[in-house]
């Protein structure tokens, strides 16, 4: 019976979460919340979009590194962003596959069915292309991607998503009939594998900064197989009304971004190390003569805004799993087929991919740090309801025996009996859950929440590895704490009777 | 005059299942007040299936348990089991409590006010011959006698009537289980209590018992004074039983 009020609960929590400011801020007279995906060229058309919309005098918040094409429609469609740039390839072949669109009027009418509206082409096409060391190619006498077929033994790194995705590789696969069978290398580290000869050929962006550092040939198209990517700014349509100056730079940038304008803002990210906000900031000013304050935040802030948020996440959700799973072990523990069932939920959780929770909480929660809390919460109970179940179901009978024959009340005897000799195992369940928590949540920034996850994104995006560990050690360094400010808890909760015993 | 040889509990034709194993078939057997009952038997005859039953701690699945003529009512447990002091062979002492958290937590548990509990420690301490500065020591810092001592306190802070006991001295070796016979004994004269005691030790059940119930299989072989059991046993189990006590003497007997 008692088991029925842990999901209500859950959901109250999570939706009491959702109510957090970023959610409130969409509505109203509030900022425009600008999103990006988790690559360098969406980041700086985010700080553009940004630029024009605080050149229009309206205030703008840029939320980066969403973790997905999907992740960040839907934040669109819910209204948990207000704008970002996709390509219109994307939107055909993927967002609204098979529903046969292929004209921009399409896409707009579609579009409006969500409250989504499209401004112009930016101008520039990122599309996809087949990049080879030259010399390579040349020796093997690879010109266009039909001659692939010829060199079965050719090694193939391809991201993930031009895995999965219709009109990557499936598609190109047959329509080329390639014999090989690519391996899945992150886009970002592709250029490095190319270079590095551990693959042989990786897919590119026509925009890519990489391109021309590395004097890379791009394989003809010879059967014009891949679809045309469009960067464009898709917005809420209730901006009109919200912000109609914004609304109107964002029109003002139809076709002022060139592919070869682009392929100059990522180099200048990319290779030369500029901030995003520095040459988008340049771009705005040079193009229209915008003064737009490029974000100078140094180090520290930067680096306490991540901790925060950082923290935010793990202890808001650590607290609610202690809050359920130290009660749901109780009830384990006292009810035999119940506990079962418990611990085998909270397994079943736990077998979960992380990132898959993560995502899985988006249609629930939305974007940001409601779904990343709700995922780490579930992630956490499986540690702590297990111990708390191990704790209670391991302490002798005779003890047990004795409490009940003094005549002590079930709860007295809880409280002072059981839950007291339970407690070191309740503590280490607790000290385990918590340093999964914080490793766990350095994916939270993937669906928009924060933490010291955004620089390590940004870091393999910019393959800056100084900009990675500007996250991973911190993080490493809260699991420590987290670990050392658990012992010292232990220390001081645990019976000195109890440590005695153990050590015999 | 009969008023102190009540019954104190009554097993009346109880029986006793866990699952299709028969523990107790239909056992009938007065505890008299204010004696001392020694239960004596082979390992796995139900002997602390009894004790548990007088506890209240288990419900028998025939017949009835009375205490003081009233049958142990569900839910009323609590308030009759602080009427009974229970100590088992290793203690059962909580291992997170001192020995005087330990002793003191039904009264603490009662609010009883600090300069009672004080006074009731140090009369308990005195009779159980347990040393002061071993109060604030843990079980694990104590020996298996001490521990001993410290359940036993520990059933006795709310003066009980009745005081049972399974095994007390069963862990203990035979010097200190010797002294501790002979504080106990002392103690129990002293008391005047009702007190049920499960033991193995032939030697044992005839020091303490005013009565002493051999049983076999969850049945009474034979019940009486410990006398009787020796010189008129009721049967050849009764008998084996007790010859097969091997004391210094006949070991030397043998021997020589
Ligand atoms: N909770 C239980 N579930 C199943 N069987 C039980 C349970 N409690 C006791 N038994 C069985 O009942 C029988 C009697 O147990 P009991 O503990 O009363 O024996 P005992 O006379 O005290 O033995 P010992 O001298 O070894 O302590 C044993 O065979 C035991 O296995
Ligand atoms: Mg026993």
């Amino acid at each position: 019976m008692k088991n029925k009020t842990l999901f209500p609960f859950l959901f109250l929590l999570c939706a009491l979460l959702s109510f957090a400011p970023s959610r409130v801020a969409a509505a109203g007279g509030k900022p425009v919340i600008v999103g990006s995906k988790k690559f360098t060229e969406s980041v700086v058309l985010g700080e553009i979009v940004k630029g024009v919309t605080q050149a229009a005098g309206v205030p703008a918040i840029h939320k980066r590194q969403f973790g997905g094409t999907r992740i960040i429609w839907r934040a669109l469609k819910e209204g948990d962003i207000d704008a970002y740039v996709d390509y219109t390839g994307t939107l055909y072949h993927e967002d609204f596959a098979g529903q046969h669109i292929t004209t921009m009027e399409g896409l707009r009418k579609k579009l409006s069915t969500y409250g989504v509206s499209m401004a112009p082409p930016l101008g520039f096409q990122n599309n996809y292309a087949i990049a080879m060391d030259p010399r390579r190619a040349k020796k093997l006498g690879i010109r266009t991607i039909s001659d692939l077929r010829r060199h079965p033994e050719l090694k193939l790194g391809f991201p993930s998503e031009f895995l999965n995705r219709k009109d990557g590789w499936p598609g190109m696969r047959a329509a080329y009939a390639l014999p090989q069978t690519p391996v899945n290398i992150d886009q970002d580290l592709a250029y490095r594998g190319l270079v590095h000869g551990s693959v042989d050929a990786v897919v590119a962006y026509t925009t890519d900064a990489e391109i021309d550092y590395y004097h890379l040939a791009l394989l003809k198209d010879d059967l014009h197989y891949f679809p045309i990517y469009k960067g464009v700014i898709l917005y809420r349509t209730d901006l009109e009304k919200r912000a109609p100056a914004a609304v109107r730079n964002y029109k003002r940038l139809a076709g002022r971004i060139d592919t070869a304008a682009m392929a100059a803002m990522n180099r200048a990210v990319k290779i030369d190390r500029r901030s995003e906000s520095a040459v988008a900031a340049g771009f705005l000013k040079k193009t229209f003569g915008m003064e737009v304050a490029a974000r100078r935040k140094s180090w520290w802030t930067a680096f306490w805004r991540y901790t925060f948020a950082h923290l935010l996440l793990v202890l808001v959700s650590l607290s609610a799993a202690i809050a359920v799973s130290v009660p749901a072990g109780i009830l384990a523990a006292r009810h035999g087929r119940l506990g079962q069932v418990i611990l085998g939920a909270a397994g079943v959780l736990q077998t979960m991919p992380s990132l898959a929770l993560f995502v899985f909480m988006i249609p629930l929660f939305g974007i940001g740090r409601a779904p990343a809390i709700a995922a780490l919460f579930l992630y956490s109970l499986l540690p702590i309801v297990r111990n708390t179940y191990a704790g209670l179901t391991g302490i002798p009978d005779g003890v047990l025996e004795s409490a009940e024959a003094l005549g002590l009340p079930e709860r007295a005897k809880l409280w002072r009996i059981k839950l007291p000799m339970a407690a070191p195992t309740i503590l280490a369940g607790i000290k385990t859950a918590a340093v999964i928590n914080v490793g766990t949540a350095t994916l939270a920034a993937l669906i928009g929440a924060g933490g010291y996850g955004e620089p390590i994104l940004a870091g393999i995006r910019l393959d800056d590895i100084g900009l990675i560990m500007t996250g991973a050690v911190p993080a490493a360094g809260m699991a420590l704490l987290m670990q050392y400010g658990f012992e010292l808890v232990e220390t001081a909760c645990v019976s000195k009777g109890l440590r005695l015993q153990r050590t015999g | 005059m009969k008023q102190a040889h009540a019954n104190i509990f009554s097993l009346l034709n109880v029986s006793k299942r866990f699952g299709d194993k028969t523990v107790l078939k239909d056992f009938t057997l007065d505890i008299l007040k204010d004696r001392t009952t020694v239960l004596l038997g082979p390992s796995g005859c139900g002997k602390s299936t009894i004790l548990r039953l007088c506890l209240g701690l288990t419900a028998p699945t025939q017949g009835r348990v009375l205490f003081e003529g009233a049958p142990i009512a569900p839910g009323k447990g609590d308030a009759i089991r602080r009427k009974m002091g229970y100590v088992i062979q290793d203690g059962g002492l909580f291992p997170h409590m001192t020995a005087r958290e330990n002793v003191c937590i039904m009264a603490r548990y009662l609010k009883w006010p600090r300069e009672k509990m004080a006074a009731r420690l140090d009369e308990l301490r005195e009779m159980t011959n347990f040393p002061q500065d071993g109060l604030s020591s843990y079980p694990a810092q104590l020996s298996g006698g001490q521990q001993q001592r410290v359940a036993l306190m520990r059933a006795l802070m709310l003066d009980p009537d009745v005081l049972l006991m399974d095994e007390p001295l069963g862990a203990l070796d035979s010097i200190i289980r010797h002294r501790l016979q002979n504080d106990l004994k002392d103690i129990f004269s002293r008391l005047r209590k009702t007190v049920v005691m499960v033991t193995h030790d032939i030697g044992e059940a005839g020091f303490f018992g005013d009565k002493v119930v051999l049983m076999r299989g969850g049945a009474i072989e034979q019940a009486g004074r410990f006398a009787d059991l020796v010189h008129k046993p009721a049967n050849g189990f009764v008998r084996e039983y007790i010859a097969a006590q091997r004391g210094v003497a006949d070991v030397l007997e043998n021997a020589g």
